[in-house]
């Protein structure tokens, strides 16, 4: 068993222990905590397959991001985890259903699965040899010039993403008080402070 | 090359990057004051491009590989999307403004919905058609919870929402197992993998959920749970825009994906559609006739609409293709009067939807009532009218193709279906003494009624041409 082996075998053992316990910890911060663990296992299947471009991209997107992101979600918002987990007992015959037909699907595709007789033509084409091309430069040939149009258009997808979140979500109340900066900024210190002599007994007077 | 690719993309790159300009000037000048005017500029911008599809050279031709298909069957359906739409917004921004909904991000979301509807319509791969798709719903999802202190525009948002990325699902789980079978993406790889009549059992379970989710797009039954909620809870603006231009793009892209992709299987997805066709006939026109509020007798008015459209298509032909188009244009035009008319729906200065509020409005406004009725004994599609024509070309397409029983099954649905259409002109002629409406209407939804009703009275003649314009159109998608 050569080197690569042996961190396949530590990468994949830590990633489905790992996904475990994302399921079944009872803190759902550490839940978030293994799901990290376990993009970064992933990540490095990914390095181990050659494809260092998508591990990193996993990395930065969902770890940086998206793990970070759930991590406040589930510190912000105080969601009952505990009641959440009692219900799901109450669906374990669905959820029984549903893996048991998935489990049919990968049956049908490990072992019935016909592919198209010009299969072949078709599977190499998009990119160019790895070993002639580096594979995130083969990426970025694809991306932004085969598929360009798709690329463009979930841009365009994200944008009304954020739109849609403003526009139902933001809303300007009047009565608070907000810090306005340029006014802070534009204050004149000799008309902010003002010094008077108080005579004794006398106070100050309008 | 890229250049002679973006070329066939005016229309769309035109409206995207009038939805980015126009939302940044209206963010940095002068936010929502100016949305009326964007409102009719958007409106405007529409029909020109509209025209402009319509004077560009005719021809089938494509970008990017494939990816993206320009024929005249495409070219139909924008101009339908792009003018319907157009409609909508000018017969709504009354409404709009009165009741405090004019945001600028409403006509900007429309427009790219719009880019969205087009990029479906002329999608020649499976990754075009999921952009186009999720560009339209995510912009129709946001607007529907538009009214966001009302928690039944929320609510119809969110069930929008949550169920629309169920089907979304659906369409790529479909979609990928199409892949998996024919190892491209693209429509014509597709047809020329499943081209020789014997589908195998992957690509048959992708077909399926493919159509399952586009089923869902068009709110065909099963897949229909969605459409009266969704419709009632939406503001009328915003269900107006649901009824007409997002109906129509689903179902052209139905009818591209199963005959661009699937065009050499006509026996494995007529049975399908065919089921999609009875059951939305049946349950829009049964489901219907307890409704109160015109706007969930609307949404199941479209479910059964769109199972006439789903029969056309279900005839596997050219015909059928062309019989699809035909309803769908009639079905537009009917929704945009009849929408107009619902949106000037008012009493002691608030919406009203309930049915039983147009007792006795024969009395007060004749020519209204009389407009209204035209639009209803259209949409039941009685025999003089235009609505009769739309269901006469389906049902003649579907004997045609030899499916006589759904043919007929489409006859009963009709007319169980004119019971619900013909209450409201009973309402209206007969109801009793009651306060009924008192609003006003305003002079654009007023000329959307009457031209609507109109185009009901007149197309009669000869259809206004649109049947030989969909003939043509027809035949460029089956070659």
């Amino acid at each position: 068993m050569g080197i690569a082996d042996i961190t396949f075998y530590v990468f994949a053992t830590t990633l489905v222990a790992a996904a475990l316990l994302v399921v079944v910890a009872r803190n759902p911060v550490h839940s978030v905590l293994w799901l990290i663990l376990a993009f970064l296992s992933a990540a490095g299947l990914f390095v181990l397959l050659g494809a260092e471009f998508v591990a990193m991209l996993l990395i930065i997107v969902y770890v940086g991001a998206v793990a970070v992101l759930f991590l406040f979600v589930v510190m912000m918002l105080d969601v009952d985890f505990a009641a959440l987990k009692a219900e799901m007992v109450r669906y374990i015959p669905l959820a029984g259903l549903i893996g048991i037909v998935l489990l049919m699907q990968l049956a049908l595709v490990y072992g019935t699965w016909v592919y198209s007789e010009g299969i072949d033509q078709h599977l190499g084409s998009p990119i160019p040899p790895l070993h002639e091309v580096h594979n995130t430069r083969a990426i970025g040939l694809i991306l932004y010039d085969r598929y360009v149009l798709p690329f463009q258009l979930s841009g365009l997808i994200l944008l009304i993403a954020m739109v849609g979140a403003i526009l139902l979500t933001l809303r300007h109340r009047q009565d608070v008080k907000r810090q306005n900066i340029l006014t802070q900024i534009y204050r004149d210190p000799a008309k902010a402070m003002e010094l008077r002599d108080v005579k004794p007994g006398q106070g100050l007077r309008r | 090359m890229i250049g002679a690719d973006l070329g066939i993309l005016i229309p769309e790159i035109v409206l995207s990057l009038y939805a980015l300009g126009g939302l940044l000037v209206a963010v940095y000048i002068s936010g929502d004051r100016l949305a009326g005017t964007l409102t009719q500029v958007t409106a405007a911008l529409f029909v020109v491009m509209a025209l402009y599809i319509g004077v560009t050279p005719d021809g089938t031709r494509d970008a990017f590989g494939g990816m993206v298909i320009d024929d005249g069957f495409a070219r139909f359906a924008k101009i339908m999307i792009l003018l319907s739409t157009a409609a909508v917004l000018l017969i709504s921004q009354d409404f709009m403004a009165k009741s405090d909904l004019l945001r600028f991000e409403y006509p900007m979301l429309i427009a790219l919905a719009t880019v969205g509807m087009m990029m479906m319509v002329s999608s020649g791969d499976l990754i075009v058609l999921y952009m186009g798709l999720e560009l339209q719903s995510l912009s129709l999802y946001v607007i529907a919870a538009l009214r966001r202190e009302s928690v039944r525009s929320t609510e119809a948002g969110l069930k929008y929402f949550i169920l629309g990325a169920l089907s979304s699902g659906l369409l790529l789980y479909g979609a990928s197992l199409v892949y998996g079978y024919a190892g491209t993406t693209l429509f014509s790889g597709i047809i020329a993998a499943a081209g020789d009549g014997k589908v195998e059992l992957g690509l048959l379970f992708g077909l399926v959920f493919l159509l399952a989710g586009l089923a869902f797009k068009v709110s065909a039954a099963p897949f229909h749970m969605w459409t009266p909620d969704v419709y009632e809870g939406a503001p009328t603006p915003v269900t107006a825009v649901f009824a007409t231009a997002p109906k129509v793009a689903a179902m052209v892209l139905f009818a591209r994906v199963v005959h661009d992709a699937f065009g050499g299987v006509v026996g494995d997805w007529q049975q399908v559609v065919a089921f999609l066709a009875v059951g939305s006939m049946f349950l829009g026109a049964i489901a219907a006739i307890g409704q109160t509020d015109i706007k969930r007798l609307m949404a199941y008015s479209s479910i059964s609409h769109m199972g006439f459209a789903l029969m056309g298509l279900s005839a596997g032909t050219e015909q059928g293709v062309s019989a699809m188009l035909i309803y769908m244009a009639i079905y537009v035009t009917m929704n945009i009067g009849t929408f107009a008319f619902i949106l000037s729906m008012e009493k002691d200065g608030r919406h009203v939807t309930g049915i039983s509020s147009l007792n006795n409005f024969a009395l007060k406004e004749p020519m209204k009532a009389l407009a209204l009725l035209i639009l209803m004994f259209s949409l039941a599609g009685v025999p003089p009218l235009v609505g009769f024509f739309g269901k006469y070309a389906v049902l003649l397409a579907a004997v045609d193709a030899g499916l006589v029983w759904l043919a007929v099954a489409g006859v009963i649905a009709s007319v169980i279906g004119a019971f619900y259409y013909l209450r409201i002109v009973y309402f209206m002629y007969f109801g009793t003494n009651e306060d009924g409406l008192d609003g006003q209407m305003n002079v654009l939804p007023w000329v959307g009624l009457m031209a609507s009703a109109g185009i009901m009275l007149l197309g009669v003649l000869n259809l206004f041409g649109i049947d030989g314009l969909a003939q043509a159109a027809a035949a460029t998608l089956i070659r």
